[in-house]
């Protein structure tokens, strides 16, 4: 047993041991779980993934004459003005104003909210255009002017959901290409698509948000973040494995973390044919092993996580729940599944290696005593489920 | 007999000629196609495989270069900007000569074997990163 605030003063005085989510699980074949318990102190989880529900807020500080902001476009692409006097709210997903989307199918989304996040983070410049209906107390009524992440004040990422639990594997059975969030899905199932990092993954690793919860600290793209709520579509009630691993998406973070201190690396626009415009996220947990239930947990291997095999031509865009079959991440990570006896090729959306480095750029700043833990402020919810949205005819 | 694979730029001038047919006819070479585009420029690209006798290779890529047609390795066909690959894999299911591939299951770092590229451009439709580009 071990509490937080032994684990920070070891990792303070530079001799906490920490290992990765990956080497934990030889480490403890080797050594035995009593002799990993006594010596282990922190496993470091990562992912690296497009999140979609991402974004930032930005606040520009005032020109003279000041102005309040109704409406905003960065390099042309909208940001949401209804805040406060030079606050704008930015969105991984959104387009340009006038961009063609899919008017042509499948379009390209070649440039979104996400390039100009990645942009800002780079350093680069961005060109911001806002109106204001005008004021007695903020009069300018336009203004057009370049600026880079050093001119803002606070460029703060505030992400709704991201780092989901377990994610599906896309598969296409109809006749004819499918063009997806999870990449193009051939037909008659000639790819299946995955998005998760498996035994590396955060909440994979703590199955029921013992130690991941509000107020946990978190890397998020090289900046030091928090876990600021539980994630948009947190629905930890769902169908688990005996290790209790969920079996679908189920739980999911909402993360935070200041935009001035991420590496461009870790933050990268992705643009989906046909589909749209998302953000890849690099993401850090270190889990502490507090006790032997958290070591068992950390110690879950991708032959022990299933995941659920969907098809995107109508299970999926008409929910009816259907799930073709499970496979584990083992079999997706082997590059082949197999299902009712026919081979599929699989790929990836997340990036096994660039979690894998950051799980060991996270194990090298505990390490060194740079990064301390957090304990949760409050627990996720373990129990909830799905709402439907309703749709409901007016009546007069 | 000796086979090569090549990546042929035509000029504006001369998309129009049956080059394809003079390689056949006049220099005994097997032509496999795998790529051919013309641009909106009226430029074509062709990506062939020519199989035929020494000599025989040597006289048809003269004839190649006699049209201007500039006649280029295929591994300047695909470009991979290694910063802006993030080693996903996504492009390994939908690349068709395995030339994106995963060669060690532990890492998972995805790489390019440019000898087995036929330049199709199918990881630059796939990639959501733009790591990918073509040169048509
Ligand atoms: S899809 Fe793009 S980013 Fe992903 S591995 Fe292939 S080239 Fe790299
Ligand atoms: S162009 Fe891309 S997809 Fe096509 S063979 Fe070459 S590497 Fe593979």
């Amino acid at each position: 047993m071990r509490t937080y605030k032994q684990i920070n003063d070891r990792i303070a005085s530079g001799k906490a041991v920490v290992l990765t989510a990956e080497e934990i699980i030889d480490y403890v074949e080797r050594k035995g779980e009593e002799k990993a318990l006594a010596e282990v102190d922190v496993v470091t989880t990562a992912t690296f993934g497009p999140m979609c529900s991402s974004g930032c807020f930005l606040n520009f500080g005032q020109c003279v004459p000041k102005i309040r902001i109704s409406e905003c476009t960065i390099d042309g692409v909208e940001a949401y003005g209804g805040l406060a006097a030079v606050d704008v709210f930015l969105g991984a997903t959104q387009l340009r104003v006038n961009a063609p989307a899919n008017l042509t199918f499948p379009g390209e989304f070649s440039f979104g909210g996400a390039h100009v996040i990645e942009k800002l983070v780079a350093g680069e410049m961005v060109e911001v255009i806002a109106t204001s209906y005008g004021t007695q107390d903020y009069p300018r009524r336009e203004l057009r002017t370049e600026v880079c992440i050093h001119d803002l004040n606070q460029a703060i990422m505030v992400n709704p959901r991201n780092c989901y639990q377990n994610y599906n594997v896309a598969v296409n059975c109809s006749e004819k290409r499918l063009y997806t969030y999870l990449g193009q899905l051939e037909p008659n199932m000639q790819n299946a698509s995955y998005s998760s990092a498996g035994q590396l993954s955060p909440l994979l690793n703590d199955p029921w948000y013992e130690t991941i919860g509000i107020g946990t600290a978190v890397w998020l793209a090289g900046a030091r973040g928090h876990v600021h709520a539980e994630g948009t579509q947190h629905f930890p009630t769902c169908q688990r494995n005996h290790n209790g691993v969920p079996m679908e998406g189920a739980g999911t973070l909402g993360l935070t973390a200041d935009m001035k201190q991420m590496q461009r690396k870790y933050v990268r626009a992705c643009s989906f044919r046909g589909y749209g415009v998302s953000l890849a996220l690099g993401v850090g947990i270190p889990i502490p092993i507090l006790n032997q239930r958290i070591l068992r947990q950390v110690c879950v291997r991708d032959s022990e996580i299933l995941a659920p095999i969907t098809d995107y031509s109508l299970d999926y865009p008409m929910k009816t729940g259907r799930v073709l079959g499970y496979v584990n991440y083992e079999q997706l990570k082997s590059g082949q599944i197999e299902l009712d006896g026919r081979k599929i090729a699989t790929s990836s959306l997340s990036s096994y290696s660039l979690a894998l480095e950051i799980a060991e750029l996270l194990k090298a700043e505990i390490s060194e005593g740079k990064f301390l833990l957090s304990e949760p402020l409050q627990l996720l919810p373990r129990e909830q489920s799905s709402k439907p949205f309703p749709i409901r005819e007016k009546t007069i | 007999m000796k086979s090569e694979k090549i990546l042929l730029r035509f000029p504006k001038t001369e998309t129009g000629k049956p080059i394809v047919y003079h390689l056949i006819k006049d220099y005994n070479l097997v032509v496999n196609i795998y790529v051919a585009k013309i641009t909106q420029d009226k430029e074509g690209y062709l990506v062939v495989n020519l199989t035929g006798e020494e000599a025989d290779l040597a006289r048809g890529k003269a004839f190649l270069r006699s049209l201007q047609v500039q006649v280029e390795s295929v591994e300047n066909g695909i470009l991979r900007d290694n910063s802006r690959c993030t080693h996903c894999g996504n492009c390994v299911s939908h690349c068709p000569t395995n030339a994106l591939h995963i060669a060690d299951r532990k890492t998972m770092r995805v790489e390019l074997d440019q000898s087995l590229c036929i330049a199709c451009s199918l990881c630059t439709t796939n990639c959501p990163f733009g790591a990918c580009t073509s040169v048509f």
